[in-house]
């Protein structure tokens, strides 16, 4: 069959349409499909159709994103400082790109220019590797720290930097060095015995792995810009502090009914969420038993402007129970004799934590409530592991998914330079780019639900 | 080369966008993306996840229209993909209606393990009673 310059068979217009002569179709149109647009046209909508089982197969993850940040928005505020924003825009730049390459390189395939199409894709290709180089600096120094799932974290604020431990970032470097080093001696050898086609292939690849490497510098140069962790923990407690406010005030009190004194909302809250042993002992030492308390000042100020007593506000509120026996049950309790009283009170008061949930969302520690302590709070292990966890689910599968689009774009990038596409054949291209937009498409949300919670 | 010429052979369905149109799009959301990162510094309130997801859908709406031509498709695969969406949003809703568990109803509980407490014990047994 000849070529003409369009770069489609000649016979075609002959044959088309002619069942007898299945042989005559052309090469690129399987002999089941009539004409290359039908081809074309089911391809798309079997792409399309795998394109919907992975945004629901994505939305899983964002949903138990959704959950997780809904329980506790201070905890996803003060994990999102360790995340290094520039790495995530330079990135978001970098997959924005590779997305633009895509599209075009579409194009080319569609006007039959062949050598940008290969340059284009091996540009996209390029651009993947280095989203993963400044993915694995971010991964590294975050295993290094010991930010690491739920069950796994070991971040100690207090060192955040500990001695020793793995080089996890060679370990991560290691396959794409051997790969380089694999596709370089492909590259000599094919040289050496002068396959024309294989050092075609071959040149763009050895740019492609090098370019994971110029990802990984990038990434460091970044990295080393700024120090997150200590950056971080300053802004936990802040943040912290304030969700605390808003969270507390919101649900139990009027703003205007404590003034906006962080610490003595945070002694409120104390009062309001404390465990039954502390709650017993309030009761039992009248309610200025917190006078010893460093913040007493601040106490006394919060309840000189709360003229209703903290003990009889605080079961109803919980139990949600206005009856007036529990009143008189309150302030009988409220003698310290009455031991049993006070433990019948507790008794319930833990349930109506439980049948709250009080227990699932930890708003029952016994912390002493200050700024200090909220530090340690929002990044202990039980509660930054969880978004930690999600972190690495939410990313990792992202990532994943880009190693596939680089599988796909070698696959096509061969296959380009072969001069496989034609202006009624360009299907492959097409369907793959779809996915690369997908993929960067589920990255425009990870990013700024990720990175830029402040 | 015309866009939707569905002559019996199959030429001339390839679609190519002009490059100037593309260059635009990839333009348009590296400044969102800019906007989106220094929008971070401000304190907005309670509206920061709003705007982000606005401005991360305003983003997605470019990529899927243009670069994943979707506003020159056909009207079946635009309806696969938005109907997957509508799905998502579903989904998403419904979790996050009563995350917190914490609706109150006055179903009493008749589980020993719940009713332990002695006053819950008696206003479960006068529940059950005037039932």
């Amino acid at each position: 069959m000849a070529t003409t310059d369009a770069g489609h068979t000649s016979d075609v217009h002959v044959h088309e349409g002619h069942d007898s002569h299945d042989h005559d179709h052309p090469s690129y149109l399987a002999h089941h499909f009539d004409t290359p647009e039908q081809q074309f046209d089911s391809g798309k909508l079997g792409m399309w159709l795998f394109l919907v089982t992975e945004i629901l197969f994505f939305s899983g993850m964002f949903c138990a994103y959704a959950i997780f940040r809904a329980w506790r928005p201070e905890v996803f505020e003060g994990c999102s400082q360790f995340l290094n924003t520039k790495l995530g825009a330079i990135n978001t730049g970098v997959l924005l790109f590779s997305s633009f390459t895509m599209a075009w390189a579409v194009r080319c395939a569609q006007l039959e220019e062949h050598k940008k199409l290969a340059s284009l894709l091996a540009t996209t290709l390029c651009c993947a590797m280095v989203f993963l180089g400044v993915k694995a600096i971010e991964y590294s120094h975050k295993w290094h720290l010991g930010l690491l799932p739920a069950g796994l974290f070991t971040y100690d604020p207090a060192n955040p930097h500990p001695e020793g431990g793995p080089n996890y970032l060679a370990y991560i470097c290691a396959p794409f060095a051997v790969a380089t080093i694999g596709v370089v001696i492909w590259l000599v050898v094919a040289f050496i015995r002068d396959a024309k086609f294989q050092v075609a292939v071959a040149k763009p690849l050895v740019f492609v792995c090098l370019s994971f490497f110029g990802g990984v510098g990038l990434g460091m140069i970044l990295e080393s810009g700024e120090t997150p962790e200590h950056h971080g923990s300053d802004h936990v407690a802040a943040v912290h502090g304030d969700a605390e406010h808003g969270e507390h005030s919101g649900a139990e009190h009027g703003d205007a009914e404590h003034g906006d004194a962080e610490h003595g909302d945070a002694e409120h809250g104390d009062a309001e969420h404390s465990d039954t042993e502390d709650s017993e002992a309030e009761h039992g030492e009248g309610q200025q038993g917190d006078a010893t308390d460093p913040e007493a000042a601040d106490v006394a100020e919060v309840e000189s402007t709360d003229p209703q007593p903290v003990v009889l506000q605080d079961p109803g509120s919980m139990m949600r129970d206005e009856s007036d026996d529990l009143v008189v049950l309150e302030r009988l309790a409220s003698d310290a004799t009455n031991t049993g009283l006070q433990d019948e009170l507790s008794a319930r008061r833990a349930q109506s934590q439980l049948s709250e949930g009080a227990i699932t969302y930890d708003r029952t520690d016994d912390s002493s409530a200050t700024i200090a302590s909220t530090d340690d709070n929002v990044l202990r292990p039980s509660r930054a592991g969880v978004f930690f966890s999600i972190y690495y689910c939410m990313t990792g599968v992202h990532a994943i998914h880009i190693l596939a689009g680089v599988g796909v774009l070698i696959w096509l990038l061969v296959r380009a330079i072969r001069q496989d596409f034609n202006r009624n054949y360009f299907g492959p291209v097409d369907y793959v780019g779809l996915y690369w937009h997908l993929v960067d498409l589920i990255w425009i949300y990870l990013f700024p639900l990720m990175y830029l919670i402040r | 080369m015309s866009a939707h010429e569905n002559s019996p052979e199959g030429y001339d369905f390839a679609h190519p966008l002009p490059l100037p149109l593309l260059f635009g799009v990839f333009l348009i959301l590296v400044l969102l993306t800019i906007i989106t990162v220094a929008q971070a510094s401000f304190d907005l309130g309670s509206f920061d996840v709003l705007i982000v997801m606005a401005i991360a859908t305003i983003k997605g709406l470019l990529v899927a229209a243009f670069f994943m031509h979707l506003a020159f498709d056909k009207p079946f695969n635009i309806l696969c993909f938005v109907s997957s969406f509508v799905f998502v949003g579903l989904f998403i809703m419904f979790t996050l209606f009563d995350n917190r568990a914490t609706n109150q109803d006055d179903i009493p509980v008749m589980d020993d393990a719940v009713v332990t407490a002695p006053a819950e014990t008696t206003s479960a047994a006068m529940t059950t009673a005037g039932t």
